[in-house]
């Protein structure tokens, strides 16, 4: 296996994930696409950890998956707020800023 | 002479070609498909399941890396308490009532995205110098694992971001509660006996102005 | 002797700003003290640095402080006080200290006496950094100051509403016969300013060209060095600086302004166009002189203009009613006299007739201002009549001066005015001689017919219920001093003055035989008597000078129109120039405005329509970026694979 590979992978993995932001007016949902972009971005740095023989890549996914741990933590917390208010988690709903 | 040891360090890893392969092709197919349910479908129920067993794949990709720590991590972690949230999320909120996907333009989306892809993926597929690569400021130890390995670098070099990364688990916590938490107003802590059996007797009685 | 300078120059101006400390304030008699006080050490001062010039024939020259000193360039502030400047300073300070104590009595009923005083000073400052400076810079600045503080002083009474055009000629503010000298002070003194601007924009030419061809605007260097230039350019810098001299001494066609000006207080007429601001330009042409005698030319041009000028305002001085215009009239006439000596190169001799022309000038406006005070501001000389009786001091003062005036022998204005004819005759310019001796008969008439009409005859003021009076003593006291010069002046200064003078300017080049200049004299002040004699004789057996079928006649109309020239200005210059600025206007409006408000509403359009990327939704937000990455990846694959 060579490191193109890999790379290729993350990519696809990263594009299905932008599809999914792109697509999605559930918001719910919307935060799973965000899960995936970010798992294809930790494939991407492990490898290229692993092809040059640094640990730097392996540090970095670390914090990437503690960051994403509470982002999910508060990013729910909020989305019930919203829910409270508006009663549905359509994203379409929220453009009161409009203009 | 870092040239020559990168690619001795990339001819040992060829070693276990066969397996190796097949393995990545399995996982990356299977990874590709659950989470392309993960975007299509309608359900939610659905997409969290994909979503769950997608992440169980990627750290089967992290563990054929040699990153037994971070596959490790991404299982329990990830597969165990971010799943977990998002299951209760899920169970909190009405997923009865499909929410529409409209996008105005749905071709677009596709367009661009494969766009993107394609054009990424032609940038990745040319063969990768690895010369101008400097070696790293931590190199992988393969004689002890890679748990001690990343054990001695995480708590010595990368001490402060760990810490800061304590604190900001811990931030996000408190403001997990509060978001979500309700009568939080009152503290019993603070109240005597019988001031909490009177606020409970309160509680129980419906009040007039609803 | 510095010291005695620099008082003589500062003390008007520190007398002006305290002055000006009381401006909002009701009358407050302190500053007309004070004023006046200032005004006489200043000419203290003048009366000493004369008498040191005389005695010692040293020049005082002083320079201030450096003003401008950028690369070649350096006008210093420098003050002389030589043989010319110290009897325009002597002049100046003279008469206006007489003024500014005739005015504390003039103006003790009106209500912003501290500006008046204030201004006056101020009027006095600038004229004498006019007459002390050393280059044309300092000149050119007292030049725009004495401008200025006339329009200051003539539109006093600002606030006082325009006179409609009308064309009964009794009426019309064009006409001389009218009851007021203008349209109103305030356009009056516009009249004057721009009239004096337009005449500036000359010498300002004449001033660069100077710089421009001899790099310095000292008088001394530029004097010495003017005979290297090509003849055609000191011609025209001749020819330049003297139409400022003709704005500032209401040369024609520059004349207009003066007659109207009468529209200010009395005293101010007094100062500022019998004795000062209006010899301001005579006081170039002279302290000019060295470049006037290389181009003859245009000094005869000068002389002709002057002569043309004496006559024309003589003619129009024989029926106006107005009193303070006759004056003018004849301070016109006189001006006109300078001009000519001042162009036949007879400088000294022009210099000497301003001076005694300031003394008795000045105090005939002085007089001129008790009458109307005594009358209730009634300026129609036909409206009083009989004054002699109740106004002896006034009476007498005047009838001496219009004596002077006239040029009987032995008053001052006999000297300075024959010595011009006989520049005159000696020069050969024998039609010059002739204008100037009539207009001397003329001046004669109409100065005894004023006086005649005014002091003497029948009490027309009765019918409109004057009471009049005599002023305060004060004010008869400082017009003595004045009237006494208009005596005694000519004669006892006269050998000394050209001694002194003749020391900085040209000796007069005329030799006439000693016979010939007799008869002049002889018939010159035949003349002049006749005049006089005629205007008495016939007042006393008619009554009126021009009787009821005369005032229909063309001439008459003619003269009391004062050559129709300003309705000619009206509807020449002015009416044009209103409608080419109301087209500017116009154009201003639509055009210059419109681009200005088109650029504000299109910036305030751009973003009225721009408002539609800030769409709040969240999804779009994301296409939009998920676009901008995809072109960026694009492109940098393009540069990747390029390379």
């Amino acid at each position: 296996m060579s490191l193109n590979e890999y790379l290729i992978l993350s990519t696809i993995l990263f594009s299905i994930g932008l599809l999914g932001v792109i697509r999605r007016k559930n918001l719910l949902m919307l935060f799973f696409a965000t899960e995936i972009m970010l798992n294809a971005v930790n494939i991407g740095l492990v490898a290229i950890s692993k092809f040059h023989g640094d640990l730097t890549g392996q540090m970095f996914a670390f914090f990437i998956v503690a960051v994403a741990a509470s982002e999910v933590a508060v990013g729910l917390g909020l989305l019930i707020l919203l829910y409270k208010r508006k009663n549905n988690i359509n994203l379409d709903s929220i453009q009161s800023m409009k203009g | 002479m870092q040239t020559r040891d990168l690619k001795k360090h990339q001819q040992a890893i060829r070693g276990d070609d066969m397996f190796e392969i097949v393995a990545f092709y399995l996982f990356a197919f299977l990874t590709i498909g659950m989470f392309s349910v993960t975007v299509m479908t309608n359900n939610v129920l659905y997409a969290l399941c994909s979503l769950a067993s997608g992440m169980i794949f990627i750290s089967s990709f992290f563990f054929l890396l040699d990153a037994d720590f971070l596959g490790v991590v991404q299982i329990v972690v990830y597969t165990g308490a971010v799943m977990a949230l998002y299951a209760f999320g899920m169970m909190f909120f009405d997923s009865m009532a499909e929410v529409k996907e409209k996008v105005n333009n749905p071709r677009l989306a596709f367009f661009l995205t494969g766009m993107v892809t394609l054009v990424i993926v032609i940038m990745f597929a040319a063969p990768i110098i690895g010369e101008s690569a400097q070696t790293g400021l931590y190199p992988i130890h393969p004689e002890y694992g890679n748990v001690q390995d990343i054990g001695l670098v995480l708590f010595t070099k990368y001490l402060i971001p760990f810490e800061i990364a304590a604190v900001m688990l811990l931030v996000a916590m408190i403001g997990g509660i509060i978001l979500a938490g309700k009568k939080m107003d009152t503290s019993y802590s603070e109240m005597s006996e019988a001031e909490i059996q009177e606020y409970e007797a309160g509680l129980e009685t419906p009040k007039d102005n609803k | 002797m510095e010291k005695y300078l620099y008082i003589a120059l500062f003390a008007p101006l520190v007398g002006s700003l305290v002055a000006a400390l009381f401006a909002m304030r009701p009358r407050t008699l302190f500053t007309g003290i004070f004023t006046s006080a200032m005004l006489g050490v200043s000419m203290i001062a003048s009366f000493i640095l004369l008498y040191h010039i005389i005695t010692t024939e040293e020049i005082v020259h002083v320079m201030m402080m450096d003003w401008i000193s950028i690369g070649n360039l350096s006008i210093p502030f420098g003050f002389v006080a030589d043989q010319v400047s110290v009897t325009m300073m002597v002049v100046v300070t003279l008469v206006s200290t007489m003024v500014h104590i005739h005015s504390i009595g003039y103006m003790d009923h009106d209500k912003s006496f501290n500006r008046y005083f204030s201004y006056l000073s101020a009027f006095v400052f600038s004229m004498m950094i006019l007459v002390m400076s050393d280059n044309f810079a300092g000149l050119f600045i007292g030049w725009e100051g004495v401008g200025l503080c006339s329009w200051l002083l003539i539109g006093f009474w600002y606030h006082k509403e325009d006179m409609p055009k009308v064309k009964d000629i009794k009426k019309s503010p064009f006409s001389t016969l009218s009851p007021y000298s203008s349209i109103s002070p305030g356009y009056a003194a516009n009249e004057a300013f721009i009239t004096n601007r337009v005449a500036d924009l000359g010498m300002l030419v004449g001033i660069f060209l100077i710089y421009w061809n001899l790099g310095t605007l000292q008088y001394d260097q530029v004097f010495a060095e003017i005979g290297t230039l090509s003849r055609g350019l000191i011609v025209a810098i001749a020819v330049f600086l003297f139409i400022g001299a003709m704005g500032k001494s209401a040369q024609f066609p520059f004349n207009q302004w003066l007659a109207n000006a009468m529209e200010g207080p009395t005293p101010v007429s007094a100062l500022i166009h019998a004795a000062t601001m209006v010899t301001a330009g005579v006081y170039l042409v002279i302290r000019a002189n060295e470049i006037f005698t290389i181009v003859p030319e245009v000094g005869y041009f000068i002389a002709c203009l002057g002569a043309a000028v004496a006559m024309g305002a003589a003619f129009m001085a024989l029926v106006a009613t107005n009193i303070k215009k006759i004056i003018a009239f004849s301070t016109l006439s006189q001006l006109g006299y300078m001009f000519v000596a001042a162009g036949l190169g007879a400088y000294w001799v022009a210099l000497f007739h301003l001076a005694m022309h300031a003394f008795f000038k000045s105090v005939l406006f002085l007089g001129a201002g008790n009458v109307m005070h005594a009358t209730e501001n009634e300026i129609n000389i036909k409206n009083m009549g009989g004054l002699h009786k109740y106004m002896k001091p006034t009476s007498i003062i005047m009838t001496i001066a219009s004596f002077s005036l006239a040029g009987i022998m032995p008053l001052s204005g006999y000297f300075s005015k024959d010595i011009i004819l006989e520049v005159a005759f000696g020069s050969h310019t024998y039609i010059l001689w002739g204008i100037l001796y009539i207009t001397a008969g003329l001046t004669a008439f109409y100065s005894f017919r004023l006086v005649m009409y005014v002091f003497h005859g029948e009490e027309n003021f009765k019918k409109f219920g004057y009471h009049p009076h005599e002023t305060h003593s004060y004010v008869i006291a400082s017009m003595i001093p004045l009237a006494v010069l208009a005596i005694v002046g000519g004669f006892l200064s006269k050998g000394t003055f050209v001694e002194m003078i003749t020391k900085k300017l040209p000796e007069l080049e005329i030799h006439l035989s000693h016979s010939t200049a007799n008869i002049l004299i002889v018939i010159t002040l035949l003349i002049a008597s006749s005049g006089i004699a005629f205007a008495y004789l016939w007042h006393k057996k008619y009554g009126t000078y021009f009787s009821g079928k005369m005032e229909n006649t063309f001439i008459y109309k003619l003269l009391a129109n004062q050559f129709y020239m300003p309705h000619i200005i009206d509807n020449v210059l002015l009416k044009p120039y209103l409608a080419m600025s109301k087209l500017a206007w116009k154009i201003d409006i639509h055009v210059v405005d419109n681009i200005v408000d088109g650029i504000a509403k299109t910036v305030y359009n751009t973003g009225e329509k721009s408002k539609v990327a800030q769409n709040a939704n969240l999804s779009k937000s994301l296409l939009t970026m998920v676009i901008g990455l995809a072109f960026f990846v694009v492109l940098s694959a393009i540069y990747g694979f390029a390379k």
